[in-house]
C-alpha cells in the first residue's frame, strides 16, 4: 500500500491475461467472491461463538491468492501463514471442510486438529496454513528444494505477510534460496500492518520491502494487489523463472485488509483511520475493480455478477450448516495423527512406549 | 562376524548404507560435505556421493532444518546434522512447531520423515552454550522420537532405523564417544538395525539396576565392575538406547529382578529423562522396590567451563558407586 507505483500499464492486455477466456475470467471473479462470502459467513459465526481461537480474515486481499494460484501448473505448490482461507479455497478446497475445521469438527480438513490457521490439502499441493510468523518460509524453501531434488518441474509459492519480513528465518530462507538456486517465489502480501504496527513503524527499508532481495542477489518486483491482472502478469514471470531456471524471486504484492489482524484485534480501528479503510474499499477493492472491468468487457452483467454473489452466499450458508451439524472429534481422536508409524500400526510402532498417558 | 570399529565410523557406515539403499536420502548440514564433518562423522561421503546427496549449508540452523522439513513432506528423506545439539535453540520453532506438529495440525495429511543428528553432551570444555543435553526436552513433545546410542553397534543400528522411520527422529550422539571402539556386525552378515524403543541389558546382575543412556552407560559399566570387584555387588546395567519410544517393559523387568535402581542421566535433575523413568517405576513397580530410587545427574547449574572441575559436574563411575553403596 505504500510503495507501489500507480499502474500506468493495462495489465489485462498482457499475453497471460489475453489468453483468458470469458469463462476463465468469470471463474476468477467467482472465486474471489466465494472467498469473501465464505469469510463473511465465518465472521458471523465466529462472533456467534461457534468457533474458538483466532479468525484472521483475508477480506480485501482476495486478488493475491486467486491471481497467483490461477497460474499454477500441475506441480506448483503453495504454503502460507495463518491468514490462509483465501489460498485454501483458491487451490480448490471446499467450503465445507474449511468451515468445519473452524467449527472444530471431525469433518474439517484437518479433522478439527488445526483450526482456522492450519488448513492443509496436500492432494491439491497446498501445504498449510502455518501459525508462527515466517515459520513457514523455510518450509516453502524446502518444498521447492524437494521439487528440484526429485527432478519435478514446478515451483513453490511461499506467502508471507509484511510482518514476517523482519524474522530471521525469512532472511535465512532468502539466502539459502539464492545460494542453492531453489525454485521458490516468496510472495509478501503487504497489507501495511504487522498486527497493529504499520510498515513505517516496523521495517527499515529503502523504496520497498521487496528491495531487500538485492542483498541476496534475488530478482524482485512490486505488484498492485488490487488488480488481479497485474498480479497474474508479474507473478507469471517469477514462476516461469523458478520453473525453468531454478531461480527464486521475491514479490511484494501491495494489498489491504479491511478487518483487524484477527477478529480479536481490539485496536483494529485505532491504529488506522476509518477514512483510510473506506478509501480502500471505495477505490482499491479487488472484487469491485474486476467486476467493473468484466462488465465493461461484456463478460459479466450486473445481473450475472449479483447472481454469483448470491450463489456464493448460499454455498457459504450451506457450509455453515454442514459444519454445525458435523460431529465433534472424540477423546480417542486426540491420540491419533501424532506419529505416522502408530497411525499405520507398523512393526516399529509396536516397539516401546510412544504415549505416556495413565 | 563382527569388526572392531569406532562409534564415528559406525555412524558413517550407517549413513553410507542408507544413502546407497534409498536415493531420496540426503545429508545436509554445516561442514558435512567438503570439510568432511566438524567431527568427521561424514568423512569421505561427499567424495563418494557428490554434492547432490550431501551438501554444506551456511550457518542457518532454522533455515536448513526448516528446508529439510519442507522437503520431507514431498518425499525427500533429509538427514540433518547439528554440529552441536546445543544449537537447537536457534532452530527450535522448526524442530518443534513444524516437525513435531505438522502431522497433527494437518489431521494426518502431512508427515515428516526427517533425522536430525549430532552430539549432545558436556565434558569437552566448551562452556554452557555448547554443552546442552536436550534428550528429555525433545522427548517431551509428542510427534518427536529421540534416541541416544552408547556404543558403536547401537550408533549404526539406530541411525539406520531413524532414517527408515517415517516420523521425525532426533539422534543424540556424543563427542566423547566418537573415538570409542567396539564390535559392530559385518555388513556382509545383513542389515544391522536397532529398532527405536528397544532397550538392552548391557550387563546382567541381580543386586541393583543401573539405568542409563548415552555415555552414562559407559560410566555405569565401569561402576559395575568396581562394585563387583570391591564390594561383591552384582549390578545390572540397562541401556535405554531410545528415549521416545521408551522401553518401559525392560525398565520394569530389571527393577522387578533387582528391587533397587539408580538412574544415571547426564541431563540436569529437573525434568530429565531419569525423572520420567523414576515416575514410571513408582507408578508400575512400586511394590517391587526395596529402597528409594536414586539418581546421578549432572550437578544442577549451567555447564561449567573449567577443565579442572567440569568432569565433577557430570555423572561419573565414582558418583555412581557412591550412590549404589548408599542403598545396598
Amino acid at each position: 500500500m505504500t510503495s507501489a507505483t500507480p499502474p500506468t500499464l493495462d495489465f489485462a492486455t498482457s499475453a497471460i491475461n489475453q489468453a483468458l477466456s470469458a469463462e476463465q475470467k468469470t471463474g476468477l471473479f467467482t472465486l474471489m467472491v466465494r472467498i469473501r462470502r465464505f469469510e463473511q459467513a465465518a465472521l458471523k459465526y465466529y462472533n456467534a461463538g461457534k468457533m474458538g481461537g483466532f479468525l484472521h480474515l483475508y477480506i480485501g486481499q482476495e486478488a493475491v491468492a486467486v491471481g497467483t494460484i490461477s497460474l499454477a501448473g500441475p506441480d506448483d505448490h503453495f504454503i502460507t501463514a495463518y491468514r490462509d482461507h483465501g489460498h485454501a479455497l483458491a487451490v480448490g478446497m471446499g467450503m465445507n471442510e474449511c468451515m468445519a475445521e473452524m467449527f472444530g469438527k471431525q469433518t474439517g480438513c484437518s479433522k478439527g486438529k488445526g483450526g482456522s490457521m492450519h488448513f492443509f490439502a496436500p492432494d491439491k499441493n497446498f501445504w498449510g496454513g502455518h501459525g508462527i510468523v515466517a515459520g513457514q518460509t523455510p518450509l516453502g524453501l524446502g518444498l521447492a528444494y524437494g521439487l528440484k531434488y526429485l527432478g519435478r518441474e514446478g515451483c513453490c509459492l511461499c506467502y508471507l505477510g509484511d510482518g514476517a519480513v523482519n524474522q530471521g528465518t525469512f532472511h535465512e530462507s532468502l539466502n539459502l534460496s539464492g545460494l542453492f538456486e531453489i525454485p521458490v517465489v516468496f510472495v509478501i502480501e503487504n497489507n501495511g500492518y504487522s498486527m497493529g504496527t504499520s510498515q513505517e513503524r516496523s521495517s527499515a527499508y529503502t523504496g520497498c520491502l521487496a528491495q531487500r532481495a538485492e542483498a541476496y542477489g534475488i530478482a524482485w518486483d512490486v505488484i498492485n494487489g488490487a488488480d488481479i491482472f497485474e498480479v497474474r502478469a508479474k507473478t507469471h514471470i517469477a514462476m516461469a523463472r523458478a520453473r525453468s531456471q531454478h531461480k527464486p524471486t521475491l514479490l511484494e504484492i501491495d494489498t489491504y485488509r479491511y478487518y483487524g489482524h484477527s477478529v480479536a484485534d481490539a485496536n483494529a480501528k485505532k491504529y488506522r483511520t476509518p477514512e483510510e479503510i473506506e478509501h480502500y474499499k471505495q477505490n482499491h477493492d479487488p472484487i469491485t475493480l474486476l467486476r467493473r472491468r468484466l462488465i465493461t468487457e461484456g463478460v459479466l452483467t450486473d445481473a450475472t455478477a449479483d447472481a454469483i454473489h448470491l450463489a456464493a452466499a448460499e454455498e457459504a450458508a450451506a457450509a455453515v450448516k454442514f459444519a454445525d451439524e458435523s460431529p465433534a472429534p472424540t477423546v480417542a481422536d486426540i491420540g491419533t495423527d501424532v506419529y505416522w508409524e502408530t497411525d499405520h500400526a507398523t512393526a516399529a510402532s509396536k516397539i516401546g512406549r510412544h504415549f505416556f498417558n495413565d | 562376524m563382527s569388526r572392531i570399529i569406532t562409534y564415528r565410523a559406525a555412524l558413517r557406515e550407517g549413513l553410507d548404507e542408507e544413502l546407497a539403499r534409498d536415493p531420496n536420502v540426503v545429508l545436509i548440514g554445516e561442514e558435512v560435505a567438503q570439510y568432511n564433518g566438524a567431527y568427521k562423522v561424514t568423512e569421505g561421503l561427499w567424495k563418494k556421493w557428490g554434492s547432490r546427496r550431501i551438501f554444506d549449508t551456511p550457518i542457518s540452523e532454522a533455515g536448513f532444518i526448516g528446508m529439510g522439513i519442507g522437503a520431507s513432506m514431498l518425499g525427500v528423506r533429509p538427514v540433518m546434522e547439528l554440529m552441536f545439539w546445543s544449537f537447537h535453540s536457534v532452530a527450535f520453532d522448526q524442530l518443534v512447531n513444524n516437525a513435531a506438529c505438522v502431522r497433527y495440525m494437518s489431521g494426518g495429511l502431512c508427515h515428516c520423515p526427517i533425522v536430525v543428528r549430532g552430539p549432545a553432551n558436556g565434558g569437552t570444555g566448551v562452556g554452557a552454550t555448547h554443552s546442552h543435553i536436550p534428550e528429555a526436552l525433545f522427548a517431551a513433545f509428542p510427534g518427536l522420537k529421540v534416541c541416544a546410542p552408547a556404543t558403536p553397534a547401537d550408533a549404526k543400528g539406530l541411525i539406520k532405523a531413524a532414517i527408515r522411520d517415517n516420523d521425525p527422529v532426533y539422534v543424540m550422539e556424543n563427542t566423547l564417544l566418537y573415538g570409542m571402539s567396539g564390535e559392530v556386525p559385518d555388513p556382509a552378515a545383513g542389515d544391522h538395525l536397532v529398532p527405536l524403543g528397544l532397550a538392552e541389558v548391557k550387563r546382567a546382575g541381580s543386586d541393583i539396576s543401573l539405568i542409563a543412556h548415552g555415555r552414562s552407560v559407559i560410566h555405569c559399566l565401569a561402576a559395575a565392575e568396581t562394585l563387583y570387584a570391591e564390594h561383591g555387588i552384582h549390578c545390572e546395567v540397562l541401556d535405554l538406547r531410545s528415549i521416545r519410544p521408551l522401553d518401559q517393559d525392560a525398565i520394569l523387568n530389571t527393577v522387578r529382578k533387582t528391587h533397587r535402581a539408580v538412574l544415571v542421566d547426564e541431563s540436569k535433575p529437573f525434568g530429565g529423562v531419569s525423572a520420567m523413568v523414576g515416575m514410571l517405576i513408582q507408578e508400575h513397580a512400586f511394590d517391587a522396590l526395596d529402597a528409594p530410587i536414586q539418581r546421578v545427574c549432572s550437578l544442577d547449574a549451567p555447564a561449567i567451563y573449567s577443565p579442572h572441575i567440569e568432569h565433577e559436574q557430570l555423572p561419573s563411575p565414582r558418583r555412581i558407586v557412591a550412590k549404589v553403596l548408599a542403598i545396598t
